[in-house]
């Protein structure tokens, strides 16, 4: 236990002089949807979106995009690069085992994923007027399945990934994928029904945050049940996570 | 002394490559021991199975009375690695690094004094990405003591460093046995195995070619004696191979290149008195480790 608590604040330390991760995974998702709240058109209720604010509707698609960053960028960046530098390989020299160093990463990035959530959930309600989560059970689920799918995806690259170039390649290939039908580039709504309904199943999960942050009167009756989702993104966590585990090399 | 490694007819293969074929040596405690050979040799593979890092496919292994394989934990308390080439995470202070392997160790050293031992005492603040290649490896040789371990192993300990930065490195590698830990020490620098080996094992294609003290390998692969010179008016090439002493008489451009036995030089030098010729440039090659290495290695695969 020593061990994981030292490592974690070792790692901590190190995610926040990476200005990469601190800054856009962290800070980036609130900083866009203020900004673009700025804008008065998307502050107030339209009928382009249904009835609804802009900003409202596009919240969680900001969070989609520090999850990704945090999970699809920075995670295998990192551990693909602890194990090219033979960083996990000195480590099995030591005491305690490297997934000790894997286990403190993945706190460290849950805990700046949590801080990027509550940063954009208390902005958005402060500066924009979005509600705090009505359903904060509901949302909290969904954020960390969503999350855990992300992470799991993250790790099964950093598994495969035969170096860390690799894994930056096909972790922005992922990202890019994830960003694009969480919403990220163009708002849910204006994507086609097909790449809609794709995005409620690809992690994070968009819809299933919209639901249990705006409620169902404002992300609208979504073709595909709430649990079967949530459902989904519990199945990533297991089959990516399980993979990434069978298939991790430590060198 | 002790014994404090001891291994008995290694074998280790990765799929149909065989890393090591047949090494055994016995580690006595308080020496510097040399894993000596060439690129590919199975050194390293050799030392893996030492600190439990690999399983061997055969062979018996004792560290420190243990068994590698069976009381893992216990050898990497008592083991310290510094593995070859890896690196710490660039923006990692000299400082965070050393509290941090140290949580890893039942009893760690003082990590301030190993610092200092090392040379990085103003360097505390000073992240890993910013300090020069050899105060890196000092830092990984830190990290490799921060356990108080009781044999060190060190892989390529001065691979890429500038020779002020390797005698700098030397130095502390003989405080380090000066305070009572045993260490193996990977190389295939002949100069370093020279200047800190008390003992060598060498190894070639996965098994030991030769065992014993730097000069006793020396002498062991290299009997053979040179003289160079350039002689000062032509001189009769038979009168030099008459001699017992010489073996063979070549000539390079000017220089006449003599290799024999014994008394090799008296011998040469009397015979150029008596026809009076000046050996101009006279140069008595001895051979080096350099020397053993190559004629060892080479007897192998001939």
């Amino acid at each position: 236990m020593a061990a994981l608590y030292a490592l974690t604040v070792a790692e901590a330390k190190l995610f926040l002089r990476e200005p990469m991760a601190a800054v856009f995974g962290v800070l980036f998702p609130t900083a866009i949807l203020l900004g673009l709240g700025a804008v008065p058109a998307l502050r107030e209720p339209s009928e382009e979106f249904g009835g609804v604010r802009f900003v409202e509707l596009w919240a969680p698609s900001a969070l989609v995009l520090g999850l990704g960053i945090v999970g699809l960028q920075h995670i295998p960046l990192v551990v693909a690069t602890y194990r090219e530098r033979g960083i996990l390989r000195r480590m099995s020299t030591t005491p305690v085992h490297p997934g000790v160093v894997l286990a403190a990463q993945l706190i460290v990035a849950l805990a700046a994923a949590v801080v990027a959530a509550v940063l954009l959930v208390v902005s958005a309600w402060l500066v924009l007027d979005v509600p705090l989560p009505r359903h904060p059970f509901g949302f909290a689920v969904a954020f960390l399945l969503g999350f855990g799918a992300v992470l799991a995806i993250g790790m099964l690259i950093a598994a495969v990934a035969p170096t860390s170039r690799v894994a930056s390649g096909l972790a922005t290939v992922v990202y890019l994928v994830t960003m694009f039908v969480g919403g990220v580039f163009l708002p849910r709504f204006l994507l086609p029904d097909a790449l809609m309904r794709l995005g409620d199943y690809v992690p994070p999960g968009a819809q299933s945050l919209l639901a249990g942050w705006s409620g169902d009167a404002v992300a609208g009756t979504s073709g595909s049940p709430p649990l079967l989702r949530l459902g989904i993104m519990a199945l990533f966590v297991v089959v990516a996570g399980g993979a990434a585990a069978k298939l991790f090399r430590w060198e | 002394m002790g014994i404090v490694v001891e291994v008995k007819n290694l074998h280790k293969r990765y799929g149909d490559r065989i890393a090591v074929d047949d090494v055994s040596f016995a580690v006595e405690e308080g020496e510097i021991f040399g894993v000596l050979g060439p690129n590919g040799a199975g050194k390293t593979t050799t030392v893996e199975c030492v600190s439990g890092l690999r399983t061997p496919d055969r062979g018996q292994l004792t560290v420190l009375g243990l068994d590698p394989r069976r009381d893992r934990r216990e050898v990497r308390e008592r083991v310290g690695v510094q593995p070859q080439e890896h690196r710490l995470p660039d923006r990692q202070t000299v400082a965070e690094a050393m509290r941090l392997y140290r949580s890893f160790y039942r009893e760690p050293a003082d990590g301030r004094r190993l610092l200092d031992m090392l040379g990085l005492a103003g360097k505390h603040d000073t992240q890993y990405r910013q300090l020069s290649g050899g105060q890196q490896q000092r830092l990984s040789v830190a990290l490799a003591l921060v356990g108080s371990p009781t044999v060190a192993v060190l892989d390529e300990l001065t691979t890429g460093l500038d020779p002020q930065a390797r005698r700098d490195t030397w130095d502390v590698i003989d405080e380090v046995r000066d305070s009572g830990v045993t260490i193996i020490l990977v190389t295939h620098f002949m100069d370093e195995a020279e200047r800190l080996c008390d003992r060598l094992a060498l190894i070639d294609a996965g098994r030991v070619v030769a065992l014993d003290t730097p000069a006793g390998l020396v002498a062991s692969a290299a009997s053979e004696q040179r003289v160079r010179f350039r002689p000062s008016t032509h001189l009769d090439e038979r009168l030099l191979t008459d001699l017992p002493e010489v073996t063979s008489v070549r000539h390079h451009g000017q220089q006449v290149l003599v290799t024999g036995t014994g008394n090799l030089l008296q011998a040469v030098t009397s015979v150029l008195a008596q026809q009076h010729v000046v050996a101009q440039d006279l140069r008595v090659e001895q051979a080096s480790l350099d020397d053993a290495f190559v004629t060892l290695t080479r007897r192998r695969r001939s």
